[in-house]
């Protein structure tokens, strides 16, 4: 039976249209995107594990590894957690099952999210459905891949310095960061604490919307959530009238950036003049120069707290040793990837005394530095607007041995990060045949507006959201 | 040389909250092994911790009990270590902005107040219990295997630091009775150091009588009565004097207090010293208590112990006023003096009388209770203590208790006497030798002769009046 929807082409928003006319059925929705994944996974290796039957008829989901889901493993893309079965939902995997959407599966990702290209997944790399020789970003390169294959009309990812936005760039589809303290954490396989944020990744920017507004909210599980202060509206303007554009000087013109990228990002802010907007340069000094040192002290030293859980005592495989403290360390020797260790160990030394002050300490002053200077601009401006990777997808194998260089695809991603501001990734063009992302970032709980810009510019692009190979 | 002892106290206390601090498992003894536990208090991939307001409003309390400045904000922190009771690798615990600073406590002593500074009290978690077994040392290098039971892990625990203010054993001892009286009436917790909701951990240090300086201190821990508190700081204060004497030099060790020998055994010194790269936990955001609830929480504070013993000396004295408050009795004796007894009969009856007989002051009419105090040397011994045991049943009446008149009549009593003082006269030549203890064994024999008939202090009269007679 050939199937009765186009999912390469299928929004979440149309697929819903779809059930709600009763087009097609539940069953035939979820058929057809397992089709596509049984076509396409082999491949692309966007998922971890696809569920077998689930109660919800509503539009089918996929949910980065990183999400605790009951009675379906839950990996992190590490060993140390695999045949991990979570007793709990994560609050973002039971607002989407609250909200009727259909699990699909997990999907790949770095090891604990820690990476820029799913090549640190335990589990193996995914591949960019544009060319299966290059990376599809990471570490939510799973989710991005798998949207823009037509493997799942949507997806929720984890953000920590760029996990959403970056893949979503170099897979040619629409991602959000949202504001930190929007959507709960509870029940997420934590990276880094005060930077880790769950958003979606979906074909469209009303999509990003729609699925954003059913997990946003504040949530009593999770401390630090604030509730919205104003109602997530789908965006509809296609014009840009009045809309103040900052265009951070060190965030366009910092080194590595590609031409092609530059290029791509120049046209769309032409572009966004065109549709009625002002734009102007603008400045954020520190945050090129020091956002990625910041983020390297900070994301690591929570990490090696956060990692600290895993010793083989309660869940996940246990590597027997002679003592207590042997099987701890064997457990962890063989659970965890280089990258993870790599982490612990630079996070444990920044927060070791006498190296504290100098390290920790002083990251957290300059991220305070960091969110006073976003504050300034976007005080001046609606929305600050930058290319989301300074490349485009680059082949696997090409930073997995240079740490540093792989470290240097989040460079862009990183500053709004470390400020706890939205940020979303559109598709605005393609340099060498694959696509480039524009980044929008807004101020916090801006994400309304955000949405707005980034809809009035998708339309004026027409973006064809489809990888040029599987058309 | 004298030396002075330089005393300083860790105290855990274990709140009763209904729920633990950061998730809603049920508090409390009993269960079965890792029954209270859940995805938070096990350490589950993704679980977050929701502070208890309760705990942290419990915390605000003892602090303001204890004269603490509230700070405006406090903030939790994540301490980082190994180990299986904590299942999360850290312990999330206030640290350097503790909800509680700079108090101080009131002891009152036959010397005037002394006045013992609070450093801090802050509000953690507390760790799971664990079991190790095999091995020699009881720890976890070295056992066959180890048993966790995560339903103790999380649970509300305030730490309260006092400053070096302590100069004795038994000042440190009277310190922690008036302490945990304090927390005892302010209801936070049960503090009982048998069941491990009070432990308390001890600084020790001395120095030459007269000097300002600070020597190496050295820590005792294990330590599970206050008699066991200041057992172990008395044998460390004599060990160190013994050290310093003999030219050598106290080192910085912790001690493990064996409360059946009574030594102290040095713990190993660890081969690193610790490092818990505390941070500010991410997951939490910081305490910020309002003024309005520190002012609501103030005007909740009771009366305090230190305050009361200070009350009530003045119709008593210092010991009987401390032994009644520390003891949870004064309530009762006020009631009892106000209903008409007197006040040292009533405090001496409360606390031997009716402590002795195992009732709590709760139950007691003070009524009732007077009419015995005032009756008490009337009554046969026998008939009083019968009384006092019944004190604590419903609707008690000391009526049917006060028509027994103890036997009073010297004619009746004076045989009695000649006998017992015959019977025994080895007692009655050490007695006239200068054992003039031995009164309270011819009493006692006497009261025995009659069945507990007898008046005790007739008896008493008339037994040395014929010991010195004859």
């Amino acid at each position: 039976m050939a199937p009765v929807v186009d999912t390469l082409r299928l929004t979440a928003e149309d697929a819903q249209g779809l059930l709600e006319r009763k087009e097609v059925s539940p069953a035939e929705l979820r058929a057809a995107y397992l089709e596509a994944i049984s076509e396409r996974d082999g491949e692309l290796h966007c998922f971890l594990r696809t569920t077998d039957k689930v109660a919800e008829q509503g539009v089918p989901v996929a949910l980065k590894d990183v999400i605790s889901t009951k009675g379906v493993e839950t990996t992190a893309g590490s060993r140390i957690l695999s045949g991990y079965v979570p007793v709990f939902d994560a609050t973002v995997a039971a607002r989407v099952k609250g909200a009727g959407l259909a699990l699909l599966g997990k999907t790949n990702t770095d090891e604990f999210a820690m990476g820029s290209s799913t090549e640190n997944s335990a589990f193996g790399p995914s591949r960019n459905p544009w060319d299966p020789t290059r990376v599809p970003g990471g570490s939510g390169g799973g989710s991005a891949a798998a949207v823009s294959a037509g493997l799942a009309p949507w997806a929720l990812g984890s953000d920590t310095g760029g996990s959403i936005k970056q893949p979503s760039a170099l897979c040619g589809n629409v991602g959000l960061r949202p504001t930190y303290g929007t959507v709960s954490r509870y029940g997420i396989v934590a990276f880094a604490s005060s930077l880790d944020q769950i958003g979606p990744v979906a074909k469209t920017v009303r999509d990003v919307a729609l699925l954003y507004s059913i997990v946003a909210g504040r949530d009593p599980a999770d401390s630090t959530t604030a509730e919205l202060p104003e109602p997530v509206r789908l965006p509809t303007a296609d014009s840009l009238d009045g809309v103040r554009i900052g265009v951070p000087t060190e965030l366009n013109e910092a080194e590595g950036i590609e031409p092609g990228v530059r290029e791509a990002v120049r046209r769309a802010l032409e572009l966004s003049e065109q549709l009625g907007a002002v734009v102007e340069e603008c400045s954020l000094p520190r945050s090129v120069r020091y956002g990625l040192p910041c983020y390297y002290l900070i994301a690591p030293a929570e990490a090696s707290s956060n990692l600290a859980r895993y010793d083989g005592v309660r869940y996940g495989p246990r590597a027997e040793g002679s003592s207590y403290q042997e099987t701890v360390d064997r457990t962890r020797d063989e659970g965890f990837g280089d990258e993870p260790k790599r982490r612990i160990m630079l996070g444990t030394y920044a927060l070791s005394a006498g190296y504290y002050d100098a390290f920790y300490g002083q990251a957290q002053k300059v991220r305070t530095l960091i969110i006073e200077e976003h504050r300034e601009a976007l005080a001046r401006f609606d929305v600050l607007a930058c290319p989301t990777s300074p490349t485009v997808a680059f082949p696997i194998g090409e930073r997995a041995a240079d740490p540093l260089a792989m470290y240097a695809s989040d460079l862009l991603t990183i500053p709004s990060c470390l400020a706890g501001l939205p940020g979303l990734s559109i598709p605005c063009g393609l340099s060498e045949g694959l696509p480039v992302g524009l980044q929008l970032i807004g101020p916090q709980f801006g994400e309304n507006r955000v949405f707005e810009v980034a809809h009035a510019l998708e339309q004026a692009l027409a973006f064809d959201t489809v990888p040029e190979r599987l058309r | 040389m004298t030396w002075e002892p330089i005393i300083g106290l860790e105290i855990h206390v274990q709140l009763k909250t209904r729920t633990k601090m950061f998730c809603r498992c049920p508090v409390g003894f009993g269960a079965g092994e890792n029954t209270r536990t859940c995805p938070v208090c096990l350490g589950f991939p993704g679980a977050l911790p929701v502070p208890n307001r309760t705990a942290i409003e419990w915390t605000i309390l003892l602090g303001l009990a204890l004269g603490c400045e509230i700070p405006a904000r406090a903030e939790f922190s994540r301490k980082n270590y190994f180990y299986p009771d904590l299942p999360k690798g850290y312990q999330i615990s206030q640290y350097d902005r503790p909800s509680c600073v700079n108090g101080k406590m009131i002891l009152p002593t036959g010397e005037g107040d002394r006045v013992i500074g609070i450093v801090r009290a802050h509000l953690e978690e507390d760790a799971a219990k664990t079991i190790h077994v095999g091995g020699r040392t009881g720890r976890i290098g070295g056992a066959d295997y180890s048993l966790v039971d995560y339903n103790r892990g999380g649970t509300p625990l305030i730490e309260i630091v006092t400053a070096p203010d302590l100069r004795s054993s038994e000042e440190a001892k009277r310190f922690l009775q008036l302490l945990r009286q304090t927390i005892v009436e302010l209801g936070v917790s049960d503090a009982e150091m048998e069941k491990g909701t009070l432990r308390v951990d001890a600084n020790v240090s001395v120095r030459p009588a007269g000097s300002d300086e600070l020597r190496t201190r050295t820590e005792l821990k294990n330590m599970n009565s206050f008699n066991f508190v200041a057992r172990g700081i008395e044998a460390e204060l004599a060990r160190q004097v013994a050290v310093w004497e003999s030219g050598s030099e106290v080192e910085q060790e912790t001690y493990d207090f064996d409360a059946a020998t009574g030594a102290l055994t040095a713990r190993r010194a660890k081969e690193e010293a610790d490092d818990y790269r505390y941070f500010p936990e991410p997951d939490l955001v910081p305490v910020e208590p309002s003024a309005e609830l520190v002012e609501r929480l103030r005007e909740r504070l009771p009366e305090l112990p230190g305050a009361r013993i200070r009350r009530i000396e003045a119709r008593l004295d210092l010991e009987r006023a401390t032994v009644l408050v520390t003891g949870g009795l004064d309530a009762l004796w006020e009631d009892t003096v106000a209903e008409g007894a007197e006040a040292v009969a009533a405090a001496n009856v409360i606390a031997n009388n009716v402590v002795g007989a195992g009732i709590g002051p709760a139950g007691v009419p003070a009524r009732e209770l007077a009419r015995l105090v005032e009756a008490r040397d009337r009554l046969p011994r026998t008939t009083f203590d019968e009384a006092v045991s019944r004190l604590g049943e419903p609707g008690f009446s000391a009526d049917p208790y006060l028509e027994q008149e103890a036997v009073s009549d010297a004619d009746e009593l004076g045989p009695v006497v000649a006998r017992v003082l015959e019977a025994s006269p080895g007692q009655v030549e050490a007695y006239r030798n200068g054992k003039e203890g031995l009164l309270g064994y011819f009493v006692g024999q006497v009261l025995k002769e009659t069945q507990g008939k007898a008046n005790p202090r007739v008896v008493s009269e008339l037994v040395r009046e014929k010991l010195r007679a004859s």
